[in-house]
């Protein structure tokens, strides 16, 4: 049976109804395009999210402490062993040989790494008291691992070699503390060491956690904060490609025995929040694109009606079952065919205009444009399901009329 | 001895349900090559059902129709469908054309389905029987465009198209004016007397006696058969009759 007859047949089918077949187009072009600016406002909000946060904080981070208890004398001297009341020795804090770890680390890094040395400690200003993060960096090296100095908003990251006791703090902070570079606020260590340090630069990252709890200053003055000379205990590794940070921090951690904790691990109650959300996504598009299909599926029942005579008599003429069938099939494939292209226009017109939408940003205080993500997949996906959904529903009401025998047909219409 | 071209060998019809009716009931009927044959009887006496038996459209409980020799009890509907549009014709009472077509593209619709032949040379066939019935200046027109004898002979030639052995045709002039049955009839006439085999079902008694045979169906059975201009005769051993014929 040539396939030509059977699109000669749907396409007058289709065409002889024009407001029905307009209606399922329409249908399955709201579907689609709907389905595109939804995938990609859902994606782009969630990669800038993503942005925001591999750009805030290292791709992998080196830390002074081990993921399991260290193994007992007692434990390698004895199969079985009873311990109470253990004392931890007092061993110096820090990563020993940051140096030799760092060289060994490059020789093989897909990125860069750098030291750090991470510890608490309040700012004492105007009265109030304000825990904080202090990081100590070295400002050569920080551009290579960190996106500061993209983030300064006020001075530069060199500023700090100005001083010894120079820091850099969020812009929310500052804002907190009513401070400006220039100004001076104390800073009091964990062991009650108490700087009085100057304000050389404002920074924003965009998440408030970190603006308003993060403070940046030289590696030596975060080690007199923290009471440790020359300790280093934190290193920071920004990767090229942030995707393979939990492979790497994996082969990092084995190699050093370090604990090494990727972005990923970081955030893995964040990440799965957007498991969920986009399970939620995937199943409200999925169901867009089926409620869709249901026009098609009321035209192609219609049609199907409305030619019981016309199957009766091709299938009398020696029509295949098979072949009849087909023809609703592809009159559906055009309805969603069409309806596609449509939808891919109008998926391509909502997300443009939906780029050009801003929301005013309570922490920045800025308008930020919402972020749409383009990727030929959503439409590939979009546009394939929605075919799927069509040609699925058209197969039920159209099995159901070519499998009426011609004879009723005919006696009926005689 | 003439070719055998459609043979019905003990078929029966029923209708099963609550309560069962035999629509035909165990005929045994040869029609020849060439042969005009047609069907008469009363309404419900099952003489439309035979046709559709014998056009393959539907299947019967017991008994075989062999077209040209070949059995179908046990084909299936598939390669029923293929013999349907390949070796035969059907042209019914109302003309059934595809209203969003042409009559040029109702009749060339079979050979596109049987995809023998290029687009070229079905569009001349479908002009040439056209042009054969008379037809050949309403080729693009659509059956809305047409009466209702013109309609008929369009389905005529859409019958025609694929070079069927065998026409079956059920009332073909039921819905027609004295004049266009007249053509209609004429023109079945004219296909039988070319070669082909013609089975009519009739009410007409005038249109009937122009076959070679009558067959008068009571009741699902053969009543009589009749020779072209003979009186009528019992129906015993039709089939070897119409051979012999």
């Amino acid at each position: 049976m040539t396939t030509k007859l059977l699109f000669d047949i749907a396409w007058t089918h289709v065409t002889a109804r024009v407001r029905q077949t307009l209606v399922g187009m329409a249908g399955v072009s709201m579907g689609v395009g709907f389905t595109i600016m939804m995938a990609g406002l859902m994606e782009g909000s969630q990669i800038d999210f993503l942005r925001q946060l591999v750009d805030t904080m290292p791709h992998i981070t080196i830390q002074d402490e081990r993921r399991s208890v260290p193994t007992q004398p007692a434990d390698q001297e004895y199969g079985a062993v009873q311990m109470s009341n253990v004392t931890n020795l007092n061993n110096r804090p820090g990563i020993k040989y940051p140096e030799s770890v760092m060289a060994s680390l490059r020789s093989w890094l897909p990125g860069d790494v750098t030291p750090s040395v991470r510890t608490t400690a309040i700012i004492d200003h105007g009265g109030g008291r304000i825990g904080v993060t202090l990081t100590g960096i070295d400002p050569r090296q920080e551009p290579r691992v960190s996106k500061l100095a993209s983030q300064m908003r006020e001075g530069q990251i060199a500023d700090l070699s100005r001083a010894p006791n120079a820091i850099i703090i969020g812009e929310a902070l500052a804002q907190k503390l009513a401070v400006k570079p220039g100004n001076t606020v104390i800073l009091i260590g964990g062991k009650g060491t108490e700087v009085t340090s100057s304000v050389v630069g404002l920074f924003r990252s965009g998440m408030k956690r970190v603006d308003e709890g993060q403070i940046y200053g030289l590696t030596g003055f975060a080690q007199i904060m923290m009471g440790q000379s020359g300790i280093v205990n934190e290193l920071r590794l920004r990767l090229n490609d942030p995707l393979i940070a939990q492979q790497v921090a994996t082969q990092v951690e084995a190699q050093t025995g370090y604990k090494s904790v990727s972005w990923q691990e970081a955030n893995a109650d964040l990440l799965s929040t957007f498991a969920v959300r986009d399970f939620i996504v995937l199943t409200v598009m999925g169901a867009m694109l089926l409620t869709s299909s249901f026009a098609t599926y009321n035209i192609i029942s219609t049609i199907t009606h409305e030619k019981r005579q016309d199957i009766a008599i091709m299938k009398s003429l020696g029509m295949r079952e098979y072949s009849v069938r087909r023809i609703f099939i592809i009159e559906s494939a055009i309805i969603g065919t069409v309806g596609i292209l449509f939808g891919w226009i109008l998926g391509y017109l909502l997300c443009y205009g939906w780029s050009h939408i801003t929301i005013y940003n309570m922490l920045t205080g800025a308008n930020v444009p919402l972020q749409i993500y383009y990727s030929p997949m959503h439409y590939i996906v979009a546009g394939g399901i929605s075919l799927l959904c069509c040609t699925g529903a058209a197969f039920f009401p159209a099995r159901k009329a070519t499998r009426v025998h011609p004879v009723e047909i005919i006696r009926g219409a005689s | 001895m003439s070719e055998i071209a459609l043979q019905a060998v003990g078929l029966v019809r029923r209708i099963e349900g609550a309560i069962s009716h035999t629509l035909v009931n165990g005929i045994d009927l040869s029609v020849n090559k060439g042969e005009f044959v047609a069907i008469t009887g009363p309404s419900g006496s099952g003489k439309s059902s035979l046709l559709y038996l014998l056009g393959l459209l539907d299947a019967p409980n017991e008994g075989d129709v062999m077209i040209c020799g070949q059995p179908t009890a046990k084909l299936s509907e598939t390669e029923r469908a293929d013999i349907r549009l390949t070796k035969c014709g059907f042209v019914f009472q109302f003309h059934f054309l595809l209203p969003e077509f042409t009559s040029l593209q109702n009749v060339t619709l079979p050979m596109r389905a049987a995809g023998k032949m290029s687009e070229k040379e079905m569009h001349e066939r479908g002009l040439e029987l056209l042009t054969s019935l008379g037809l050949k200046d309403h080729a693009n027109k659509r059956p809305n465009q047409l009466s209702g004898g013109q309609r008929q002979r369009v389905a005529i030639a859409r019958a025609l198209s694929n070079r069927p052995e065998i026409i079956v045709a059920d009332e073909p002039t039921g819905a027609l004016d004295t004049t266009s049955t007249e053509q209609v009839f004429g023109i079945l006439r004219d296909i039988a007397d070319s070669g082909r085999t013609v089975v009519v079902v009739t009410h007409d008694p005038a249109l009937a006696a122009r076959a070679d045979r009558r067959v008068h169906i009571v009741d699902g059975k053969i009543h009589e058969t009749i020779q072209g201009g003979q009186a009528p005769e019992p129906a015993i051993a039709i089939g070897a009759t119409a051979a012999e014929s």
